[in-house]
């Protein structure tokens, strides 16, 4: 035989039963893909959305079942320990499956509203959440990039996928030109990082870091600052959120609904991951860093939200200030901050897309009504969507017995702990400043003056039950907060820290 | 200076004698030349033909689909080469890897044909 005689290259044992979510969603995508090129664009039921479902549905389930053997057995590294399986890995991916389900069961109405039938929009949703889950489970810089960029060229295409309206179009481009600027940030940041510590893996540069002195760490602390600007515009935190109001509002509204969810969820996972995690021993150097970033993105983004006449742009701005609310919990460096980072993520995921859910729906044919005089008076036209609405806005603002209180008192007596007292200060009084934001809503909602005009709003089945889900979730864990609560817990318990410095650490010089 | 700057000094001087030449071969060329204007030196040059017509004008842009499917046969042939001749070391494998990318590559072909793309309007 031929192939006996040569030397066999020797591949990385794949343990393909790991990676099953991700190898659900790409197989789920391909198969839609191709059912509906050869399919009819416009279905008589709506198999496209349910099968996308479906795919997040199974996704979900086999996370499930690799939390329990993780549970069971420790966290599972992967393909030549390049993906690791753990605690955090799984939690914010099921994260971004939800924001997925609920994605696809708004965009099913707006599709047909707007007459945009077709699959493209929910392949698109499938390969951009199989991104999202490589970068939750990355364990080397080159992966997280992988999976940066297999996340975001989907995005990129979904915020034009309106092709009649220009705006999204605009919003399209916007995002691309920006995001491929900030993914070259992200590689230089590699490339310092990889310089300063000789490896791309986490599992190694944690031990380099925490077994060596670095006599010269000009180059590491510029492989933070770039890697933090990177995941800094895909979480949209100031300064690097420019593009934020202006995609969200020229978007289509379900698809926002993901971006705000998924693809911050995607990008704080790489955050904790790359920060919390692996430069562990460095956290005295890069939390000055997110700390300013924290002040900035909470004060900019209360601020700016208050100006806005612009419902979708208000509700851009509320999701920068929460970002900030985020990072408070990173900055902490601290097995509570990254649990109360955790619970944020997945109440906000549910709040966030609620809220652009209810948008949707007001948005009318041709997604265009944002403006908050298309509230006025919605609690008579639509009690129950206002009704909603109120919730996803009150949980935003943090209202006693909704999830976003507890979210919002997690990473504040996480910051207080780490005694950042001025940065909690910070972080109460910006959300004082959201909170009349969200009222101005409210009162534009439930205004009695104002006469009931237009034509009732149509809520299709998909919509009414994503925020129904989302409500019952924002409402549930406000009552009942121990489930999740003690999810986190096991996640982050569940997450291998990187080593603690050693006793004696050996001097090397930098670069060279 | 630590020896990872000095080799960024080495890109430093090149590119110090880049420019110099560039400034040198021109002012040279500035200093001994001759300068008799004439009207149909200052026409465009476009392979010998006089130029017809404004520049804005507007252009048929469907090929760029042509390109881009054109792009997509490209990197296939750029990752089959290169695998054909390591083929024994990649083993079962490989061949298994690359029967999955050639037929995802396959099923955008069908999506595109699907799509009407291949139509010529």
């Amino acid at each position: 035989m031929m192939l006996a005689e040569v030397e066999r290259l020797a591949t990385p044992q794949v343990a393909w039963s790991v990676l099953l979510p991700v190898l659900i969603l790409l197989g789920g995508a391909v198969v839609l893909m191709v059912a509906g090129a050869l399919t009819p664009r416009r279905t008589k039921y709506p198999w496209h959305a349910g099968f996308t479902v479906a795919v997040a549905v199974g996704a979900m389930v086999s996370t499930v079942f690799l939390w329990w053997r993780v549970r069971d057995d420790g966290p599972i590294s992967a393909v030549a320990d390049a993906v690791v399986v753990d605690g955090l890995s799984l939690y914010l991916g099921f994260a971004i499956l939800c924001s997925v389900v609920l994605a696809a069961l708004l965009t099913h109405g707006y599709l047909q509203r707007e007459r945009l039938e077709g699959a493209d929009a929910y392949v698109l949703m499938l390969l951009s959440a199989a991104g999202g889950l490589v970068m939750a489970g990355a364990n080397d810089l080159l992966v997280l990039f992988l999976g940066l960029e297999i996340l975001s060229i989907a995005v990129y295409v979904l915020a034009g996928i309106h092709v009649r309206r220009a705006r999204s179009g605009e919003a399209a481009l916007k995002y691309f030109v920006l995001g491929a600027f900030s993914s070259a940030f992200f590689l230089y940041g590699i490339a310092m990082v990889y310089g300063a510590t000789g490896s791309t893996n986490f599992t190694k540069i944690g031990a380099f870091l925490a077994t060596n002195v670095l006599t010269n760490n000009v180059m590491l602390l510029a492989g933070f600052a770039l890697l933090l600007v990177g995941l800094g515009f895909k979480v949209a935190a100031v300064p690097f959120h420019a593009w934020t109001p202006d995609v969200y509002e020229g978007s289509p509204s379900p698809i926002v609904a993901y971006m705000a969810s998924g693809v911050k969820v995607a990008g704080f996972a790489g955050l904790i991951r790359v920060f919390t995690y692996t430069f562990s021993t460095y956290a005295t150097d890069w939390q000055p860093m997110i700390y300013a970033l924290a002040v900035a993105t909470l004060v900019v983004g209360s601020l700016f939200a208050v100006s806005q006449t612009n419902v979708k742009r208000m509700l851009a701005y509320s999701s920068i200030s929460h970002a900030g609310f985020i990072l408070l919990g990173i900055q902490a460096a601290s097995t509570q901050g990254t649990r109360a980072a955790l619970f944020y993520l997945a109440t906000y995921t549910f709040m966030a897309a609620g809220s652009f859910g209810v948008v949707t729906i007001v948005g009318r044919t041709g997604d265009n009504a944002h403006d908050l005089s298309a509230y006025n008076g919605l609690a008579k036209r639509s009690p129950l969507l206002a009704f909603a609405f109120l919730v996803f806005l009150l949980g935003q603002a943090g209202v006693p017995f909704t999830s976003g209180f507890l979210a919002k008192f997690g990473v504040i007596g996480a910051a207080v702990e780490a005694r950042s007292f001025w940065l909690a200060l910070i972080a109460m009084l910006t959300s004082v400043i959201s909170a009349f934001v969200y009222l101005r809503i409210v009162l534009a909602m439930y205004d009695r003056d104002t006469e009931v005009t237009g034509p009732k709003l149509r809520v299709p089945l998909g919509a009414r039950a994503a925020i129904i889900i989302a409500l019952v979730v924002t409402i549930g864990v406000g009552l009942v907060p121990e489930p999740l609560a003690h999810v986190t817990r096991t996640a982050v318990a569940l997450t291998h820290p990187q080593p603690a410095p050693a006793a004696a650490p050996i001097e090397v010089s930098a670069g060279s | 200076m630590s020896e990872f700057y000095r080799n960024y000094l080495t890109v430093a001087i090149f590119m110090g004698i880049a420019f110099g030449l560039l400034a040198a071969v021109l002012s040279l060329g500035k200093l001994v030349r001759p300068v008799r204007p004439q009207a149909e030196k200052y026409v465009s040059y476009e392979s010998g033909v006089d130029p017809v017509g404004d520049g804005w004008a507007q252009t048929p842009i469907r090929y760029y689909v042509f390109a881009l499917l054109f792009v997509m046969f490209d990197v296939e042939a750029v990752f089959i080469f290169p695998w054909a001749t390591r083929l024994e070391a990649y083993g079962w494998f490989g061949a298994i890897e690359m029967i999955v990318f050639i037929v995802l590559l396959a099923l955008g072909l069908l999506y595109a044909w699907r799509k009407k793309v291949l139509q010529w309007i």
